[in-house]
């Protein structure tokens, strides 16, 4: 792939014995603009073997957008580094996490406001979280200033199946 | 990316592809060209073959109704999915930018 991006799905065993109950996925990427795109193509491809709706796939891939391009835009700041996706499916439980070894965010609640950017000549609009609110059941930052942001970002699914 | 349209003071915009951060610099760029041209007061952003948007759009909608406020002119959009439709109305733009139904 461009980038040295890669994708591994992890190989250790399951206790659901590949019966297609709990899937995951982690790839790993550096923090470009253009893996941005690149980032909601996995997440979908990942995502559309549990039978989601075309709504539930624009959901996800926006909320994903929005956290890639968070940890490349606030992050890193334009600086090189490396961004980790990783999702989770188990039943109807869909859990996607974005991390970058960035900035950190100092104050999570502030940051989170509809309306907050700390770039406002960039034409930011600074709905970043409040997307990611409106299109997934429930989000969460874990952060550290000089250690990296954790976005962890959870949905049920409405027909999900096995694979 | 862009493909203009233009009918009297009104400029149509088609906007193809994906408008995402990676995007939205280039398409600031092309719009903010063709609008220096002074005689623009409506921009009418297509959104029909525009696949993906997210909050980068936001800003990029939001930067242009200020540039065409500026000289008494408007923005509206035609052609928007649900998904663009709750991004809308999630982040205000509804209430600047009109939707052409």
């Amino acid at each position: 792939m461009e980038n040295n991006a890669e994708s591994t799905e992890k190989k250790e065993s399951r206790s659901d014995n590949g019966s297609g109950a709990l899937n995951d996925m982690t790839l790993l990427f550096p923090a470009k603009a253009e893996n941005e795109s690149f980032a909601r193509v996995v997440v979908s491809a990942f995502l559309v073997r549990r039978n989601p709706t075309l709504e539930e796939v624009g959901d996800v891939k926006t909320a994903v957008s929005e956290a890639v391009t968070n940890a490349i835009v606030h992050g890193y700041r334009g600086a090189s580094g490396d961004v980790t996706l990783y999702a989770c499916v188990a039943d109807d439980l869909f859990i996607v996490e974005v991390r970058d070894n960035g900035v950190g965010i100092a104050d999570v609640e502030k940051a989170m406001k509809p309306f907050y950017t700390d770039k406002p000549d960039e034409e930011r609009s600074g709905m970043g979280f409040t997307v990611m609110q409106t299109f997934m059941d429930e989000v969460s930052v874990e952060s550290e200033v000089g250690v990296g942001t954790r976005v962890t970002m959870k949905k049920r699914l409405k027909y999900a199946n096995g694979i | 990316m862009l493909d203009n349209v233009r009918q009297k003071d009104t400029l149509i915009v088609s906007i193809s592809g994906e408008l995402d951060h990676y995007a939205a610099p280039k398409i600031r760029a092309e719009l903010d060209e063709v609008l220096q041209d002074k005689s623009i007061r409506k921009l009418c952003l297509d959104l029909k073959a525009m696949s993906f948007m997210d909050s980068s759009g936001i800003g990029v909608l939001m930067g242009r109704y200020k540039l065409l406020n500026r000289r008494g002119g408007e923005i509206y959009v035609k052609n928007m999915n649900s998904h663009v439709r709750r991004i809308f109305d999630m982040s205000g733009l509804r209430q600047i930018v009109g939707v052409q139904e």
